[in-house]
């Protein structure tokens, strides 16, 4: 469905040249969910913005829904759906008439885009909205009013941009069961971008790690979690204590990535339940006190420490820097 | 493409619609000039040399039928700038939609809105003001303030899609239109007889006291290649030339 060779968009910003994507290759089959993982600023928008024709790439090809996105970009447009992240309803506007509209530029005839709307409104919960204006919904609803929209044509593949930014955790949940079921109800293939880590070890078949305008990692959401080896332990001791507690931790059978921040000792290592006895047994013999212990399964964002030496969520805290995704954005 | 240019239209029309009080405060800029403003002018008119042939209100109404042309329309950009921020410019360029037809579908919903205010306000001023103007020269009026709104609203969208602002946007404009808007001799017309030397040079420049000439020529009925030609090939030139601006604007890639 996605087949992208060196694609790649550089920005002058303040007279220099910034690679917002810089140079990656994408392959969607059919059927396939995958997510576009990655800090914001990472160029994940933007990618998504040149595969849906919103934006020139200034080097590399794709073919996109079985059109030549550079050759072709009104075939690509007529067989994709885009469901924008900052939302794509004008507020006054009913909610029967954006569909109405959006359906009819497609090619639909009105009583076409009228049924058709009308259906989707019933599959995405939208029931009894329909002469609403789109401003009064809420923050869900106004997001599954943008997927009716960019599903009105039966598109085969659909690119959603951070489908869940800004809803709460229960809309949030809410949207993921949605998307799964129209998924398998309509045969569709979805590539979507998110900063959420939950988002996308619950929904997506496959990731793409991207980092910096490049492709970091690629896999399954468990096959990514394996490559980080064993489990994260933090224990918490007086600060005092903390330099003693690290060499013990070091010689523990497995243990790696053994570092220290304030109090806290983290490493890594194969079975974290396994290892504990043993570990507190040679900490009560040093005399040290353990105030807390924390075992946890890798997560994707220990794949994105792993790969790229920093935290998903610390990349999401610096991302001040003035920006390549940032500047055409706005 | 039209059929796509028909549909934006339609969509466009029913916002207007939806919103009669903005069409009212849009109309009573002019409907104002034309009570509170004009019967100043009448006495002034009649006693000071150098005014261009005809009475107060064929001087006057066609001026403010510029001015609908003219500023009604200028502002339009902002529609476009909130299309924009809230999501839906985007949306529609990822249809299949011809992108000349998102551009020509507004800019005919503001010509029409046009044409309608400047209707109305001929009716007003030949009801209340004793207005007499030839029919033809009324609707050629009209067509000029049609082809004025084309080319202002194209131009607006057009500036709106370079800033991207909702700030630099107005300011912008503003800058430009009011020395513009003075240049053009709306209010007081700006012949040899009235302005200083270099005034009325500065006039002559400005292309839209042109238009106001060729649109006061065609309410006194005078259908002469003299005074309309000037007017009129300005006129045509900037609409060809705003609209070439305004589809150039909506089709690049990354607008």
């Amino acid at each position: 469905m996605i087949k992208a060779r060196g694609l790649a968009r550089r920005f002058a910003a303040r007279g220099r040249s910034v690679h917002a994507v810089d140079g990656i290759d994408i392959d969607v089959e059919e059927g396939e969910l995958v997510g576009f993982l990655g800090p914001n600023g990472a160029g994940k928008t933007t990618t998504l913005r040149m595969l849906t024709t919103l934006l020139r790439p200034t080097q590399g090809e794709a073919t996109v829904a079985g059109h030549d996105l550079l050759l072709d970009p009104a075939g690509v447009r007529r067989r994709i759906g885009y469901v924008a992240q900052g939302g794509a309803t004008a507020p006054e506007c009913p909610v029967a008439d954006e569909l109405e509209l959006q359906g009819r530029l497609y090619g639909l005839s009105k009583n076409e885009a009228r049924e058709r709307g009308k259906t989707l409104v019933e599959q995405l919960d939208l029931g009894g909205l329909d002469r609403r204006p789109a401003g009064t919904l809420s923050g869900g609803q106004r997001r599954r009013l943008d997927i009716a929209l960019g599903l009105i044509h039966r598109p085969g593949l659909v690119f959603f941009d951070e489908p869940t930014t800004g809803l709460d955790p229960q809309s949030r949940a809410n949207l993921w069961e949605h998307i799964r079921r129209l998924r398998t109800e309509q045969d569709l293939t979805m590539f979507l971008t998110t900063h959420y880590l939950e988002e996308a070890d619950s929904l997506c078949d496959r990731i793409l790690v991207i980092d910096g305008g490049r492709i970091v990692a690629e896999g399954s959401p468990d096959a990514l979690k394996a490559q980080v080896s064993g489990d994260g332990v933090v224990i918490g001791v007086e600060p005092q204590e903390t330099t003693p507690t690290a060499e013990i931790v070091g010689v523990l059978d497995g243990a790696s990535e053994v570092t220290v921040t304030g109090d806290l000792v983290r490493f890594r290592v194969p079975r974290g339940d396994l290892a504990m006895p043993e570990l507190l047994r040679a900490l009560d013999k040093a005399g040290i006190a353990m105030r807390s212990m924390q075992v946890h399964r890798p997560t994707l964002d220990d794949v994105f420490l792993s790969l790229t030496g920093r935290s998903l969520r610390d990349a999401e805290a610096k991302r001040a820097t003035p920006g390549k995704e940032v500047a055409h954005v706005a | 493409m039209l059929r796509d240019t028909w549909l934006i239209f339609g969509r466009e029309l029913r916002f207007s619609l939806r919103n009669p009080t903005w069409i009212v405060i849009q109309i009573m800029q002019p409907v104002l000039y034309l009570v509170l403003f004009g019967p100043l002018m009448e006495g002034i008119v009649a006693s000071t040399p150098g005014f261009p042939p005809g009475d107060v209100w064929t001087i006057f109404t066609p001026a403010l039928i510029v001015m609908i042309g003219f500023f009604g329309t200028a502002f339009v950009g902002f529609g476009l700038l909130a299309d924009h921020r809230n999501g839906v410019f985007e949306r529609l360029r990822v249809t299949p939609a011809s992108r000349v037809a998102l551009l020509l579908g507004k800019v005919g919903n503001n010509v029409l809105q046009a044409i309608v205010q400047a209707a109305l306000l001929v009716g007003l001023a030949m009801l209340f003001f004793g207005l007499r103007a030839p029919l033809a020269g009324v609707l050629l009026s009209l067509l000029i303030a049609a082809l004025l709104a084309a080319t202002m609203a194209s131009a607006s969208y057009a500036l709106a899609l370079s800033l991207k602002s909702e700030h630099a946007f107005p300011a912008l404009l503003n800058a430009l239109l009011l020395p513009l808007l003075l240049l053009s001799g709306i209010l007081l017309p700006i012949t040899t007889g009235l302005a200083p030397d270099w005034l009325y040079a500065l006039s002559r420049i400005n292309p839209f006291s042109h238009i106001v000439e060729a649109e006061r020529a065609a309410f006194r009925g005078d259908f002469t290649m003299d005074s309309l030609l000037t007017g009129s090939i300005v006129l045509l030139a900037l609409a060809a030339l705003t609209v070439f601006w305004g589809t150039r604007k909506f089709r690049r890639d990354d607008a």
